[in-house]
């Protein structure tokens, strides 16, 4: 007998995707079960020990601002922060933090397992269910006996009577979530469905010739997935990505590197976080380089590195090489950086950044030992490749739903990204694009021009990924305009609309941006006059004096000035935070260029606004090439701006559709009126 | 035709796939040939229904593309409308880069809308105008910017402006654009690879401003020479808005006669654009001369002109280059230096396109002054000539002065873009201050995410040219300029 457990919402893996897509569904007021191979590796950092960085510390702001958990978790459980960049422009500043990663899988358990409707199972997910083979599985509701029930994927299991229910006849309603079932075969109905396995579907784990069928840091990886996935008739792919050697901290020469600590001030991640409560005493990190020897190793023992031996078949990361990679493809450079950070405060264990591999056990204890300060380090934990099964993002919609099966989402690595703040910022949106699609609202879809989690969607659903995505500054076009300092001000509004952020938390906001918006038209419009005790002010703050009146936001925009600098020459100033003054300095000295961007991101949206309608054929659109048509109708863009990023779609193939849809204005309606 | 029209129209918004358009190429005339243009997937059914050969047998099906056949068309009935040669391209391999049939007939309008009529019977619909080469810029066979030079081609009205277009046409400014595009987008490619890994690369920025501050200094002075060309060749290509302006009796109306009449130039009237007059070209050593305000010199009655420098100064305002007449036998007078005022004014605002050529008239008689004293009171002329328009000295070397100030060499057609399409280089003039700014960027000493900016600026107002960067309406607009049959 089938036993049926009802409930709403379903995530399948408890990463950093799985936690936040989890969260938001339960924090919205929907049931929702959260499935986990090992209730020990919620929120795990298998990878490297950081939150945030260039450009992933934009996620992690944008994914507080929309009310996710990461900003909030890593603001409680860091052991160094760093504000990156601040050399260059605002654009390019990009917080990073060392995570005691013990901490942070424990400290974001806690909020799983207190969070009310949320239900933590510790089970492998073995099939997705649509209505129709929920329905068959009802009628047969014996169909189904425990001993067939197998942990090899290989052999005959429930599964398999599945096949083929999927394609009803060509009338029949489209297939849609109505279910997972668990490798003890019972049944949970739910309205929609989460994927969030990360890198543990079909892993396998490789140390040169060491092959283990495990998924990361040894834990036990999924498998049954696969045979659903193909049911559901959604192809998987092959991905690999890498990590390096954990070693015993004791065994390093840290005298031989240099200390890198972190900031004397440190700035939260979380617009929730009290930066009082952050000044903590921090852990530093080291670092050293390889050296010429060390290459010289990696070198002679190419043929021994699984992807250069071509055991490997996955497709690695061009963006965090390994450290074969780097010596191969940057032959020319006689160094590469490495970077030693703690694992946490209550270990020994140091992650040696810069140097992951698939080395050999042999090859990476003489290689690592060339290294300076590492010559009698002792590894703990060998580094790895991990291979494992994930999608091709172009199966989703921008709302992360899969295109094949209604209610269906999809978030994190299995999506072909990598990176843990890229991964819990897909779980946070396809979480609250869950909700609304059983509350029958339109999807939370944020444009390139609002958000680094727009353009991560969108390259992800849009563009041809042969390696695991990576979230990177350059990527988002309109940068000065999304940055790290202002997410609140970008995003707040949609978190509020969506129910995750509080009417204290809104109004803040709109307070906020109240104030900026005054301060700035003051500063504007004050004049300073070429008093002698004006000019006396400007020599003292080592700047030219006036030769005549001028705003105090021209004085701003000097270089050697700033506004707390020029306090002194306004007495009338308002007493307002930090983080207010902060934006109105942004606003004032960069003015022209945000004014230049904003009016690329007007051009931008001209043709990101121009809807592709779902009537269309493109079989019908006359003088289309032919493999802009086939892109076309396996992509199904959603705008005339999103077709245009579609690799193998040309600007005339898009001049092409929009006189296609120029001239079959209100088609729905004509065609309909044309017969009657 | 007509009747037929608003049931081929329905047909062709629902099935738009399978349009087929059709024109007439040549003019409806009696000229000695006419042809008919029918493009699109039933372009050769179509045809081979109303196509025999000399046999009397549908046979245009069986021929090999791109050859020409010799036979008849024949309407529903049989009846034999006129002898043709027809010609099949195949697509991809056409103008349109659709299957296409060109009917070569013995023109005249008649024949031609019989032909054009049973073509639109069969399932054809009338093109618009400039739809044959839309077709061919939506195929890929062309940019935009060519795609326009075929207009510019069609349009051209003298020598400069056809060897202009059929550049272009050729690519010349496709090409320009696109090496300046490839170093911008090199530029763009280097900030941004080095923003996304500041740890490793951060050394790749050392001395990057500098550079890139000379990179841009270079591009920059490219536009420069681009723009500049570009306007002057706008100048020539469109007709040289000319003025001829002088006290009364300076001779105006005797320049006016020999322009017309001499060198067998044609005079053409044509609506004035900027105002309710008239505007008459002549042809100077193959440069057109687009005469403005020619009314109000011809009018003889009007012998006193009382407004005579108010006349010089609406004349010379729209003007590109002004034939100012002095009568030598009466020297500078003081309305001469009021016009020497307003000279300098214009010829100030853009002195690179404005030019000035003195015409120090009346020769034959007893001067008062001479071409030094007059170049050296009116220091704003490009040349100072003297001549006699009653006996026709000296009258000859207006057109060589005109043909050497506007000579552009015969190799600047081949070797140098000349952008003269003015939406081409309003694109150029935008890209030009997105440059500027990146400069002003650098000298600020702001940091290098900042030049990002107007880098991709510049590199989107230079797409525009070729249509690499789309922009929704532009293409439209630009076709719907076409003239019928293209």
């Amino acid at each position: 007998m089938n036993y049926f457990i009802d409930t709403d919402v379903c995530v399948i893996g408890a990463g950093h995707a799985g936690c936040e897509a989890a969260l938001a569904c339960a924090r919205l007021g929907y049931r929702t079960v959260i499935f986990t191979m090992n209730v020990d590796s919620i929120a795990m950092m298998p990878c490297n020990p950081h939150i945030g960085g260039s450009s992933k510390g934009h996620l992690v702001r944008e994914i507080d601002a929309l009310g996710g958990e990461m900003g909030k978790n890593i603001d409680k459980t860091f052991i160094q922060s760093k504000m990156l960049n601040r050399s260059k422009g605002p654009a390019v500043h990009s917080l990073r933090t060392q995570a005691d990663k013990a901490e942070y899988s424990k400290a974001m358990r806690k909020i799983l397992e207190n969070q009310e409707n949320l239900t933590i199972r510790q089970v492998e997910v073995t099939d997705i269910l649509t209505q129709y083979d929920l329905e068959k599985l009802k009628i047969e509701s014996d169909g189904c006996s425990k001993d067939q029930i197998s942990n090899d994927p290989d052999n005959i299991n429930c599964s398999n009577d599945l096949n083929d229910s999927i394609e009803g006849s060509p009338d029949s309603e489209k297939p849609r979530v109505a279910g997972v079932r668990i490798h003890t075969g019972t049944i949970y109905t739910c309205k929609a469905a989460i994927i969030c396995t990360g890198t543990y579907l079909n892993a396998r784990c490789l140390v040169g010739e060491s092959i283990t069928e495990t998924g990361p840091g040894g834990m036990q990886r999924s498998t049954w997935l696969k045979n659903s996935m193909d049911h559901l008739g959604i192809p998987l792919r092959r991905f690999k990505t890498g990590t390096p050697a954990r070693m015993d901290g004791r065994t390093l020469d840290y005298s031989r590197m240099k200390i890198q600590p972190g900031d004397p001030v440190v700035v939260p991640f979380s617009y929730s976080t009290d930066p009082a409560d952050v000044q903590i005493e921090q852990v530093p990190c080291w670092l050293t380089y390889t050296n010429e020897e060390t290459h010289e190793i990696i070198r002679q023992n190419l043929d021994r590195s699984p992807i250069y031996a071509g055991i490997i078949e996955g497709t690695g990361p061009r963006y965090c090489p390994s450290i074969e990679d780097k010596v191969v493809k940057f032959s020319e450079k006689n160094r590469h950086h490495v970077f030693i950070e703690p694992e946490g405060r209550f270990t020994n264990e140091v992650y040696v950044d810069g140097m992951s591999s698939s080395m050999p056990d042999d090859v990476q204890q003489r290689m690592y030992r060339t290294v300076p300060g590492l010559e009698n380090c002792v590894i703990v934990k060998n580094a790895y490749a991990i291979e494992y099964d994930c999608i091709n993002a172009n199966q989703l919609k921008l709302s992360l739903e899969t295109k094949a099966v209604d209610g269906l989402f999809c978030a994190g690595q299995f999506n072909g990204s990598s990176g843990y703040e890229e991964a819990a910022a897909q779980g946070l949106i396809a979480g609250i694009n869950a909700v609304n699609k059983i509350r029958g609202k339109e999807p939370l879809i944020l444009e390139r021009s609002e958000a680094y989690i727009g353009v991560l969607i969108d390259d992800l659903v849009t563009k041809d990924n042969r390696e695991p995505y990576r979230m990177m500054t350059s990527r988002a076009e309109y940068r000065l305009l999304l940055r790290q300092d202002n997410a609140d001000l970008r995003l707040r509004k949609y978190g509020y609309k969506e129910g995750l952020i509080t009417q204290e938390q809104y109004d803040y906001v709109c307070y906020k941006e109240k104030m900026i918006e005054e301060e700035t038209a003051r500063l504007k419009k004050i004049r300073v006059g070429a008093a002698a005790s004006n000019q006396e002010i400007l020599r003292s703050l080592g700047s030219a004096e006036l030769k005549t009146a001028c705003t105090l936001a021209e004085l701003i925009c000097r270089p050697e000035l700033s506004y707390d600098r020029i306090a002194p020459l306004d007495p009338e100033r308002p007493d307002l935070t930090k983080d207010i003054t902060e934006q109105v300095e942004i606003n004032i000295r960069y003015e022209g260029y945000i004014d230049r961007q904003k009016k690329q991101v007007q051009q931008f949206e001209k043709l990101e606004h121009r809807k592709i309608p779902a009537w269309i054929d493109y079989d019908e659109v006359g003088s289309l090439r032919n493999e802009a048509r086939q892109k076309l109708k396996a992509f199904l863009p959603s705008s005339i701006g999103q077709a245009s990023r579609i690799s193998g779609v040309t600007p005339a193939d898009i001049t092409v559709l929009l006189i296609y849809l120029e001239k079959n204005r209100g088609k729905g309606g004509s065609v309909s009126a044309a017969k009657s | 035709m007509l009747q037929n029209n608003s049931f081929l129209n329905s047909s062709y918004i629902d099935k738009s796939r399978n349009d087929t358009i059709a024109a007439a190429a040549t003019a409806m005339s009696a000229a000695g040939i006419g042809i008919i243009r029918v493009s699109g997937p039933d372009a050769v059914r179509i045809c081979a229904e109303l196509y025999v050969n000399a046999r009397g047998e549908h046979d245009l099906q069986d021929h090999a593309a791109n050859t020409i056949v010799f036979g008849y068309i024949e309407d529903r009935e049989g009846n034999r409308i006129d002898e043709v040669m027809i010609s099949v391209f195949k697509a991809p391999r056409s103008y349109t880069t659709e299957d296409t049939v060109e009917i070569n007939s013995h023109g005249g309008t008649y024949l031609l809308n019989r032909i054009l009529d049973l073509v639109l019977r069969g399932g054809a619909r009338l093109a618009d105008p400039g739809e044959f080469t839309k077709r061919a810029f939506l195929g890929g066979r062309i940019d935009l910017s060519r795609a326009e030079a075929v207009m510019d081609l069609i349009a051209s009205q003298n020598e400069f402006a056809r060897k202009t277009a059929l550049a272009q046409l050729g690519g010349s400014v496709s090409e320009s654009v696109k090496e300046l595009r490839s170093a911008i987008l090199y530029e763009m490619a280097f900030i941004e690879s080095a923003i996304d890994d500041p740890d490793s690369y951060a050394s790749d920025l050392e001395g990057y401003a500098d550079r890139l501050d000379s990179i841009c200094e270079k591009l920059l002075s490219r536009m420069e020479s681009l723009l500049e060309i570009g306007e002057k060749g706008a100048v020539l290509k469109e007709g040289i808005r000319t003025a001829i302006i002088g006290r009364p009796n300076a001779g105006k109306s005797s320049l006016l006669n020999y322009l017309s009449g001499t060198e067998r130039a044609i005079v053409t009237e044509i609506a004035g654009t900027t105002r309710d007059t008239l505007e008459e070209s002549v042809r100077v050593r193959g440069i057109q001369l687009r005469l403005t305000d020619t009314a109000g010199i011809r009018d003889t009655d009007d012998r006193v002109e009382k407004i005579g420098i108010a006349r010089a100064k609406d004349a010379v305002e729209e003007s590109e280059l002004v034939l100012y007449l002095i009568d030598a036998s009466e020297g500078i007078t003081k309305e001469d230096q009021s016009i020497g005022m307003i000279l300098k004014q214009w010829k100030q605002e853009l002195p690179s396109v404005r030019k000035c050529i003195i015409l120090l008239n009346k020769s034959d008689l007893p001067p008062v002054t001479d071409s030094d004293a007059v170049r050296s009171f009116f220091t704003e002329a490009d040349e100072v000539l003297s001549c006699s328009l009653r006996t026709g000295e000296g009258a000859q070397e207006l057109g060589m002065t005109i043909e050497k100030m506007y000579h552009m060499g015969e190799l600047s057609h081949q070797s140098e873009a000349m952008i003269t399409n003015a939406r081409h280089r309003e694109a150029v003039r935008e890209a030009y201050e997105a440059l500027s700014m990146v400069r002003q960027s650098i000298s600020m000493g702001m940091s290098e995410d900042f030049y990002a900016i107007d880098l991709m600026n510049a590199y989107a107002s230079l797409g525009r040219i070729t249509g690499e960067a789309v922009e929704d309406d532009l293409v439209e607009e630009i076709f719907s300029k076409f003239c019928m049959g293209k």
